[in-house]
């Protein structure tokens, strides 16, 4: 860098230097160009990824979508089930699980943002929780599993909802407290001022003021754990029955997806892609609803 | 009347609303702990079993009950390192078309495309892996390197085999093409963090872009874009449901990168549903978990600690 920054500042006039800081100019443009292109392609590629992956479920997954999928259960192969009972279990796991985790990731949220800030305690917990936020699904699958279904000796709806409650906490811990960080002192201490104790003060000015926000998180967080798969393979197990029983075995979609995704049976094999881009389209449509909440404030 | 006025409010609510976010944050901490101290009992029988043999041995065998880690861990990191090998330049190259190259309209539309490459449940990653990137992989390119560089003296070693579409290499690019968006989602942010500044004095001293980019950028975020790519690396650890459809799920040290092998969160997937509880197969399961978890969080503390405002340059 330094180099070439003196190379193109040479003193003009000798027809030597000209041509060699000309050579040198192109050379930058010329490398400047190259990069430039492998930046457009490099986005290309990931659009394309994208692209890809929608078409693909399009493509296989349209044929097969009628109003029998959306309104008979799932049936042996042959006799053209459906994947009811599949969505309705992942509508009631994750309204449970965001149901559960939504108010406990809140206040955790709010007393990193208002109550702890920087104290020891207060980074333990931001440190966790961020921690949280990317561990594997999975091992939270496993977690619940040792606590809820191996000791009551079965599979559980409940258990289902308390993984996804796990997963959602740190989400809506994140958004919460990053958007309550944005609200200006002077509001707190406008409403302290009033006369207002400082619960108050957070609950009728800071959540009012920072709702956009805190709505994202929650609508991300629902995005996020009506696809999620692994965490429910050993916690609602799936059940290939008709069954709102929070206290028995229940079927989602990924998981049900994931079952029949591997099956030997072509109708089978069709609904999975059907399920496939139900739940794509339905996360990635709450996913731009989250987006437009957020916009619609600034 | 004067007693009204100078009547402070209780200061009961404000305890109780207090006490519930504390109480709610210590939950927080007690998640944390618990996951760790029941994956660590769960793993003991297996732990006292086996000892340190555990972490060497690459026996998995129901029938003898013999169980060793060391074919998934392996599995887990190969696949994670290799993903971050494809995923950081792809990443970059986005993240960095964003910030200095796009047409301001184009950003948003482009950005949030990526974004959504994120929010792509896993098991979906899993099924376009099997359907579309295998079949390529089986037809086209695992033929052409096989007989290309495959052919190669010292490196041929490691592009063998037979090609089923199948195995580590595709695991792999199916976990770059799930982190791409986090790492470019993270240098995105960290690049807009330069002031203008500094770009703009480099731009009237007659940088490129290309220069402006590499010599005032990179080296003002280097931290927090080290910090986006072991995010990445974290993320990557975990993943369960697209790599147990790509990977071929064997449980043997891949020689090549075409070759089948597991990860641990593909395995516990896999073998999970055919353990009894009790067992000692269950068990192993449960202390791969806990290895997992420890490897996790290892990564992910790190990358924290990078990421963290402040701990520039």
């Amino acid at each position: 860098m330094s180099a070439t920054m003196t190379a193109s500042g040479g003193v003009p006039g000798a027809a030597k230097n000209i041509s060699a800081s000309e050579a040198l100019g192109r050379r930058r443009h010329r490398l400047n160009t190259i990069v430039r292109t492998l930046c457009v392609i490099a986005t290309g590629l990931g659009l394309l990824f994208l692209a890809s992956i929608l078409f693909t479920l399009i493509y296989r997954g349209i044929g097969g979508l009628s109003l029998v999928v959306l309104t008979t259960s799932t049936l042996p192969p042959g006799s053209h089930g459906g994947l009811l009972n599949a969505i309705v279990g992942s509508v009631i796991q994750t309204f449970l699980g965001t149901l559960i985790g939504t108010p406990i990731g809140l206040m955790v949220g709010t007393y990193l943002s208002e109550y702890a800030q920087h104290s020891k305690l207060g980074d333990a917990i931001r440190f966790v929780s961020d921690v949280l936020l990317s561990a594997p699904s999975i091992l939270i699958g496993l977690f619940i599993f040792a606590l809820l279904v191996a000791p009551f000796g079965g599979f559980t709806g409940i258990a289902g909802c308390a993984a996804l409650a796990v997963i959602v906490i740190p989400i809506v811990v994140r958004t919460t407290e990053d958007m309550l960080g944005l609200i200006p002192v002077a509001l707190r201490e406008a409403a302290v001022a009033l006369g207002a104790p400082k619960w108050k003060a957070i609950v009728q000015v800071c959540y009012p003021a920072a709702r956009q926000g805190i709505v994202t998180g929650i609508l991300l967080a629902v995005a996020r754990v009506a696809g999620e798969t692994a965490p429910l393979l050993f916690t609602s197990l799936g059940n290939l029955n008709w069954s709102l029983s929070l206290g028995k075995p229940m079927a989602s979609l990924p998981v049900t997806i994931y079952q029949y995704a591997g099956s030997a049976f072509e109708d089978w094999v069709q609904l999975a892609w059907v399920g496939a881009l139900l739940i794509t389209f339905g996360v990635l449509a709450i996913n731009i609803a989250a987006r437009f909440v957020l916009r619609g404030g600034k | 009347m004067s007693q009204a006025i100078t009547k402070r409010p209780s200061n009961r609510g404000d305890a109780i609303f207090a006490g519930l976010a504390r109480l709610s944050g210590l939950l927080v901490l007690v998640l944390m702990g618990g996951i760790i101290v029941v994956l660590f009992l769960g793993g003991l029988p297996a732990f006292k079993q086996f000892g340190a043999g555990f972490l060497i041995s690459d026996d998995w065998d129901p029938v003898q009950n013999s169980f060793g880690a060391l074919v998934p861990v392996f599995g887990t990191i190969v696949t994670a390192v290799l993903a971050l090998i494809m995923a950081v330049p792809l990443a970059f190259g986005i993240a960095f078309y964003l910030t200095e190259l796009a047409p301001l309209w184009f950003r948003r539309p482009v950005g949030t495309a990526i974004e959504l490459l994120a929010a792509v449940p896993s098991i979906i990653y899993g099924m376009w892996g099997f359907f579309v990137i295998v079949p390529i992989m089986a037809e086209y390119v695992q033929p052409f390197v096989i007989d290309s560089v495959g052919e190669l003296p010292w490196i041929g070693a490691f592009f063998q085999g037979p090609p089923f579409g199948t195995g580590i290499l595709t695991a792999a690019m199916v976990l770059a093409v799930m982190i791409i968006p986090f790492i470019a989602a993270t240098m995105r942010d960290v690049f807009d963090t330069v002031p203008l500044v500094f770009k703009e004095s480099a731009y009237g001293l007659g940088c490129t872009t290309w220069e402006v980019m590499r010599s005032i950028v990179i080296p003002y975020t280097r931290v927090s874009v080290v910090g986006g790519i072991i995010l990445g690396l974290g993320r990557a650890l975990g993943e369960t449901m697209a790599v147990t459809f790509v990977i071929g799920n064997t449980n043997r040290i891949a020689t090549t990168i075409f070759g089948p092998g597991n990860t641990i969160a593909s395995l516990v997937a896999l073998e999970f549903p055919e353990s009894e509880t009790g067992s000692l197969k269950l068990s192993s399961l449960l202390a791969l978990g806990f290895l997992l978890f420890v490897i996790s969080f290892i990564v992910l503390a790190i990358s924290r600690m990078l990421l963290k405002p402040g701990a520039k340059a």
